[in-house]
């Protein structure tokens, strides 16, 4: 059972013209077992909440908390937290020549855990999560994300979540660019790791299409660095019929 | 037609026009403002600009004679200086203090070796051969080596020379591949910290031959390669490769002239280095010509560079000389960079830890090369040899480079 606890956050980048603030203070509670949608327009901050849980040099903390069960993620490096257990799933997976895809889960899987896995055990595993996504296992052998379509790069985020098995996901809109079968074979992997292990989701996303598949818990309405609204599921049906107006103009 | 792209502030003058002999005399002693020498520290090389300071010393060590038949032969052979004249004063230099020739020569497929201990060698794997200078730490008086490797028409072969211990030397090596030769040639310049070694590579390709020329150099002072290949046979094909890791104290260079002068030949050039410690130097310069007879070329040159570290510093000078119109391909491409950010926070948000993840990115920076030399018993000897000199570095720029530091 994990808790992750955001207090307050605000953060700001560096731009040409200096420091510019971006999130002004956020809240926000996540559980294990516990799905929550952040939905939001573009621009409004969702991705730098992302990057700046996961630690992105980028993007500098000004104020406020973060902490997983306790512990200060703030302080700790961008690979410490993933051993602690955050796992992010970027908008924009990076490509990594020259890494074999292979070389990079077992390299993951082995600091994760401590220790490396049993290789017989992990090639099957790492085999059958592939063929669940409906990737080709030949592309254990290309480079990081190399080549890749849109797609393949988001399932390929989502293989990694399920091998490594962290205690609470970011998923920053893993469903931007994905047809209907590929969303619903993302999906599918994610509801299977929350079934499996309890995962705790924050489920980024700009449309309420991929709340059909991943059921939310909680909806928060984020609009200029903070969370404007909350509530239930109903939230993300208003969104659907109203869109953001009503908080953008607020 | 004739294009011309250079690259730099040198003179723009032609390669086919520069100036090429055997005779030390025909080059001025060199100031370090000429073409060929303005990046190289030329004060240290006072001695290898002198023939009668080089002591002559072809003596290298057979560790595993594979398809070869080695000898050391007189400098009047007729296997010895048949290929293209020295292009600057140490070669020239180098050539005309040696009195001797380490001779290595590939016979042909199935074909009997001599008598004696070669001709019980295993035919089809690497010669492997070290050219030893003396014990580190040592002054070592100047020297000139030269080395000739031939493949006869049609026959195969794959060679490599390691370069160890402490030197002062000028160095030859000519490679002759006779019709539908197929040879692989890697120089490996391990060197003792202080050593100085300036070689000149020259090399001549009959029809169809296919030359796979390795250099990689982690380990000497200064060390400067120039290989000079000339492209003399119609469909003959280039391989061009080379690594380097330079650290604190150490100036590599690579001066490559490929001279495309027979129609519908190939050549490749992929050289890729990393910048290791303060101070660093690497040059790169990679001059090709394709002359006018040489219709149906297909030419392409790269070069990268990461650098790791402050204060080092990566010269890279592609330049194609055209002469025909009539040809299937020409290009270069040069880059040099430091770590990718994106690719490390990538690494690390999957738990992987930040000294780990650098010696990833840069593992990964040249496996695609040590994986062309497709020898696998030389790809896991140069893995090892880049995994060493990395493995002491990463850990150094782990805990003083980059967001978060390596103290994990
Ligand atoms: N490195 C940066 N420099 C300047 N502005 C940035 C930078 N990163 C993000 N921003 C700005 O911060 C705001 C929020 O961006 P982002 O977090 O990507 O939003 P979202 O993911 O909700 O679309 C945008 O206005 C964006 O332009
Ligand atoms: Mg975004």
């Amino acid at each position: 059972m994990s808790t992750l606890e955001i207090k307050d956050l605000h953060v700001s980048v560096d731009t040409p013209e200096g420091a510019k603030a971006i999130l002004k203070g956020v809240d926000l509670t996540i559980a294990s077992g516990q799905t929550h949608a952040i939905m939001g327009p573009n621009g409004s901050g969702k991705s730098t909440l992302a990057y700046s849980l996961a630690g992105h040099p980028k993007y500098l903390v000004t104020d406020g908390s973060v902490t997983l069960d306790g512990a200060d993620v703030l302080a700790m490096t961008v690979d410490e937290r993933a051993r602690a257990g955050l796992f992010l799933a970027m908008q924009y997976p990076v490509e990594v020549p020259g890494v074999t895809m292979a070389n990079f889960l077992r390299t993951a899987k082995t600091a994760i855990d401590g220790q490396a896995p049993p290789l017989r055990a992990w090639v099957k595993e790492v085999g059958q999560a592939m063929d669940r996504l409906r990737f080709d296992r030949e592309f254990q052998e290309r480079s990081i994300n190399e080549g890749f379509s849109g797609g393949e790069k988001k399932r390929h985020e989502i293989l990694q979540m399920e091998l490594l098995k962290p205690a609470i996901a970011i998923l920053d809109e893993t469903d931007s660019g994905l047809d209907v079968d590929a969303l619903r074979i993302v999906s599918e992997g994610v509801n299977r790791v929350k079934e499996a292990t309890g995962l705790g989701v924050m489920l980024i996303t700009h449309y309420t299409r991929i709340l059909r598949y991943i059921h939310p818990d909680f909806v928060h309405v984020f609009v200029d660095g903070r969370v404007a609204e909350r509530g239930g599921p109903e939230l993300a049906e208003r969104l659907e019929a109203e869109g953001y107006d009503r908080f953008v103009n607020a | 037609m004739t294009t011309f792209h250079q690259h730099g502030d040198g003179p723009a003058a032609s390669r086919a026009l520069r100036l090429a002999s055997f005779d030390p005399a025909a080059f001025d002693r060199p100031s370090g403002r000429e073409e060929e020498w303005r990046f190289t520290p030329v004060t240290q090389l006072g001695s290898l600009f002198e023939p009668s300071d080089l002591v002559p010393d072809a003596a290298v060590t057979v560790e595993q004679a594979g398809g070869a038949t080695c000898a050391l032969v007189p400098k009047d052979h007729p296997s010895v200086g048949t290929t293209p004249a020295p292009g600057d004063r140490v070669a020239a230099a180098a050539w005309q203090a040696a009195e001797q020739a380490f001779l290595v020569t590939f016979d042909g497929a199935g074909q009997a070796g001599p008598a004696g201990e070669v001709g019980e060698a295993d035919r089809t794997g690497v010669t492997w051969l070290t050219a030893r200078g003396g014990a580190a730490g040592q002054e070592a008086a100047p020297s000139a080596g030269l080395i000739v490797i031939e493949a006869k028409p049609g026959a195969r072969g794959t060679v490599v020379i390691d370069h160890v211990g402490q030197a002062y030397r000028a160095g030859t090596m000519e490679i002759v591949l006779g019709e539908g030769a197929d040879l692989t040639v890697v120089t490996l310049h391990q060197w003792a910290p202080d050593a100085v070694h300036v070689t000149s590579h020259r090399a001549r390709l009959a029809k169809d031959a296919h030359l796979k020329h390795v250099t990689i150099s982690t380990g000497g002072a200064l060390v400067r390669v120039t290989p000079h290949v000339a492209l003399e046979g119609p469909g003959a094909n280039l391989e061009l490769l080379g690594l380097n890791l330079t650290d604190t104290g150490q100036h590599h260079e690579a001066q490559l002239f490929v001279d495309h002068a027979a129609p519908n030949c190939t050549s490749r050039a992929t050289y890729k280095g990393a910048l290791l410690g303060e101070g660093a130097h690497s040059v790169w310069i990679g001059d090709v010509l394709i002359r006018g007879a040489a219709h149906g070329t297909d030419t392409y040159e790269l070069n990268r560079n990461l650098v790791l570290a402050k204060g080092a510093h990566a010269d890279s000078v592609p330049n194609l000389e055209i002469e025909t119109g009539n040809i299937r391909g020409a290009g270069h491409a040069s880059a040099t960079g430091r770590f990718d950010d994106e690719q490390l926070f990538y690494l690390q948000a999957r738990g992987i830890p930040e000294v780990e993840a650098r010696s990833l990115v840069v593992h990964a920076f040249f496996n695609d090369l040590i994986g062309r030399i497709g020898r696998p018993e030389i790809e896991a000897r140069l893995t090892g040899l880049v995994d060493q000199k990395l493995a002491a570095v990463m850990a150094r720029l782990g805990l003083s480079l980059g967001p978060g530091g390596g103290a994990a």
